[in-house]
């Protein structure tokens, strides 16, 4: 598929019979319009961010800001109330940071070795392996909850005895290292899959001729097939930083409070339930949870569309 | 030179009298993939196993192992019946059919009709294709709070058409409880539709234009090389898009809570929301689990026959 979904990128339009310049205005019209649509709730999430609540209250959602303002973004970043506390959303970027970055990585990693393996150093039921590996992609997460929260709970169990021994819980208990060891686990089918694809049109030949010249497997991974894995590492990361990012079951299920996710807290600004609803303040807060997804999209929209189509289609 | 050292290479991996080092590198791609594959035994498969468990216990807001049969499926089961006043299985359901309908129908038609016009040799494809798929970068809880205040009746779409002189139209659905499972259809496809777009394009492209050229030749219309050529060469596109959509139908979670603001009076229930608000806010855990058990069923029942069919076909 990512040759297919290449093909989709570079674009190169087929030609097919010709049209008349009424059907060539129709296609395009409906094309702008579709853009339209698609773009509208952006447009009207930024509109709304700079306004005052009195014209959002009082004016039209569609109308340019008249009195322009970055009091709502100044606001959501520091000191909005997200549940109890106010102090706005930007502990809870940090807390997505930090989640989200071991996890991607750790993740990655693994799912390297792991196609490597799968292509390279095949072992009767290879196949069968692959295919229980993925089908964990597919799982409705749900029926993992419950005895992820019972071993979780074990975890900070642990954490609060070695507090009480040595004064440092080492990590176990931690929402933040729960919530990576919880991505990472159900990140590995989708990051196996993309490199095991990936490794499978790698020639094996030069695998075996440094195999033959006494390279180990370590040595063979590393001088040969990473330097040729910039692509399909960037297509991963990129896929793995999407979708942990934008988690919220999970979040919302092990890590409550001031160590939850940004989805999470955008969640709880948006749905609280006392006071006067601050739209420009919610809209600037999704906004500010939806940038480093939407930068990621913009500066490498063809490896994030390639990362789609490997996740939902097999090479 | 390698031929030379081949053949000694090829003798001493064959030779019977392996000591504890050659053996140990045999085992080194298993022992790599061993960890992951572990994590994905116990996390995925050890876990659903668990929740099969807790699923034929009475488990309340902790899991016990008092076993009471078939019990809380025959509870599911006599809720799907129970219509009035409608129980929460049986709305979950109804509405499970109503969006997972409504998003699959609709995310294939729009996602086909963008992809077939974006074909037409269209000047400026690449400012318009990113402009159908960026929905598809941002987190649920985004796109849910960008389209609830796009569909509130007080400031959003339905004031901006009052001001504009129609001021008899009526668009209430985001908070009305009937209708509310409609809006979150509406921005489920507009987050989606995109991705399907993609997928069909990249079919598309992909057809060998010699047959194209030889309906021309045969002075096929645009619309009969589309009936009867493409669209059955795009058939196992538009399973995989199916597949793919169904499954992430009944996985939806996220959405349901922010574009409806947290399910009021589970007006908007889905099996996933059902399951999460037993087990954790319910505290009937022994249900919860029976629902979770269901809905991994469903999810097997589409996926195991799709991946089984594509990886068999790559010897």
């Amino acid at each position: 598929m990512t040759v297919a979904a290449d093909a989709l990128m570079a674009a190169p339009p087929r030609k097919l019979t010709r049209h008349s310049m009424t059907t060539r205005a129709v296609i395009y019209g409906l094309l702008i319009v579709f853009a339209i649509v698609y773009l509208m709730p952006l447009v009207v999430m930024v509109m709304t961010s700079l306004k005052p609540l009195q014209e959002i209250t009082g004016g039209n959602m569609f109308y340019l800001p008249h009195d322009l303002t970055f009091e709502p973004w100044k606001k959501a970043w520091g000191t909005a109330c997200v549940g109890l506390t106010c102090a706005g959303i930007k502990g809870y970027v940090w807390n997505s940071v930090r989640m989200v970055i071991p996890a991607v990585l750790v993740s990655s990693l693994l799912g390297a070795l792991n196609g490597y393996v799968l292509t390279k150093w095949r072992f009767p039921g290879h196949k069968l392996v692959f295919g229980m590996m993925l089908f964990a992609c597919f799982i409705p997460f749900q029926s993992v909850l419950i005895p992820m929260a019972t071993i979780l709970g074990k975890l900070g169990g642990i954490g609060q005895t070695l507090i009480d021994a040595t004064g440092y819980s080492f990590g176990f208990g931690d929402p933040t290292v729960n919530l990576v060891l919880v991505h990472v686990v159900y990140g590995l089918g989708f990051t196996t899959l993309f490199f095991r694809n990936y490794y499978e049109t790698f020639p094996t030949e030069l695998v075996r001729a440094a195999q033959i010249d006494g390279a180990g497997f370590f040595q063979i991974f590393r001088r040969i097939l990473l330097p040729n894995s910039a692509p399909i590492f960037i297509v991963t990361v990129i896929y793995q930083f999407t979708n942990i990012w934008n988690d919220f079951l999970f979040g919302s299920t092990f890590a409550a409070g001031d160590s939850s996710p940004m989805t999470v807290a955008l969640y709880n600004i948006v749905n609280t339930s006392t006071g006067v609803i601050e739209y420009n303040v919610n809209m600037a807060a999704a906004i500010i949870a939806a940038a480093p997804t939407l930068v990621v999209y913009v500066l490498a929209g063809r490896y994030f569309v390639r990362g789609l189509m490997a996740g939902a289609v097999k090479g | 030179m390698a031929t030379v050292i081949d053949p000694i290479v090829a003798h001493a991996v064959q030779s019977p009298h392996l000591n504890i080092k050659d053996r140990l590198r045999d085992w080194i791609p298993r022992l790599v993939l061993a960890p992951s594959f572990a994590l994905i035994l116990i996390f995925v498969y050890g876990f659903n196993l668990w929740t099969l468990v807790i699923s034929f216990t009475n488990s309340k807001a902790f899991t016990n192992f008092n076993f009471i049969g078939w019990a809380n499926y025959a509870k599911l089961w006599s809720w799907t019946f129970q219509t009035d006043p409608p129980s929460n299985w049986y709305t979950a359901l109804v509405n499970m059919v109503l969006f997972g309908g409504l998003y699959v129908v609709f995310c294939l038609v729009l996602g086909l009709a963008l992809a077939i016009l974006l074909d037409q040799k269209i000047r400026g494809e690449g400012i318009l294709r990113p402009l159908y798929l960026y929905p598809l970068a941002l987190s649920f809880i985004v796109t849910g709070t960008a389209w609830k205040l796009l569909l509130d009746p007080g400031i959003g779409l339905e004031k901006a058409v009052h001001d504009l002189g129609w001021t008899s139209f009526h668009f209430d659905w985001v908070v009305d409880p009937r209708m509310m499972i409609y809006c979150v259809a509406i921005a489920g496809i507009w987050q989606t539709s995109g991705f399907v777009m993609a997928m069909f394009l990249a079919a598309l492209r992909g057809i060998d234009s010699e047959i194209l050229k030889a309906a021309q030749i045969d002075g096929a219309s645009a619309y009969a090389t589309y009936r009867r050529i493409i669209i059955p060469i795009m058939r196992p596109v538009f399973m995989s898009a199916l597949i793919i959509l169904t499954h992430m139908a009944i996985k939806s979670y996220d959405l349901v809570l922010s574009v409806t603001g947290k399910n009021p009076g589970g007006a908007a229930e889905l099996p996933s929301t059902f399951m999460y608000s037993y087990t954790f806010t319910r505290n009937q855990m022994g249900v919860g689990s029976a629902s979770a058990v269901v809905m991994l069923m469903t999810i097997a029942a589409i996926m195991v026959p799709y991946l089984y069919s594509e990886l068999r076909e790559k010897p």
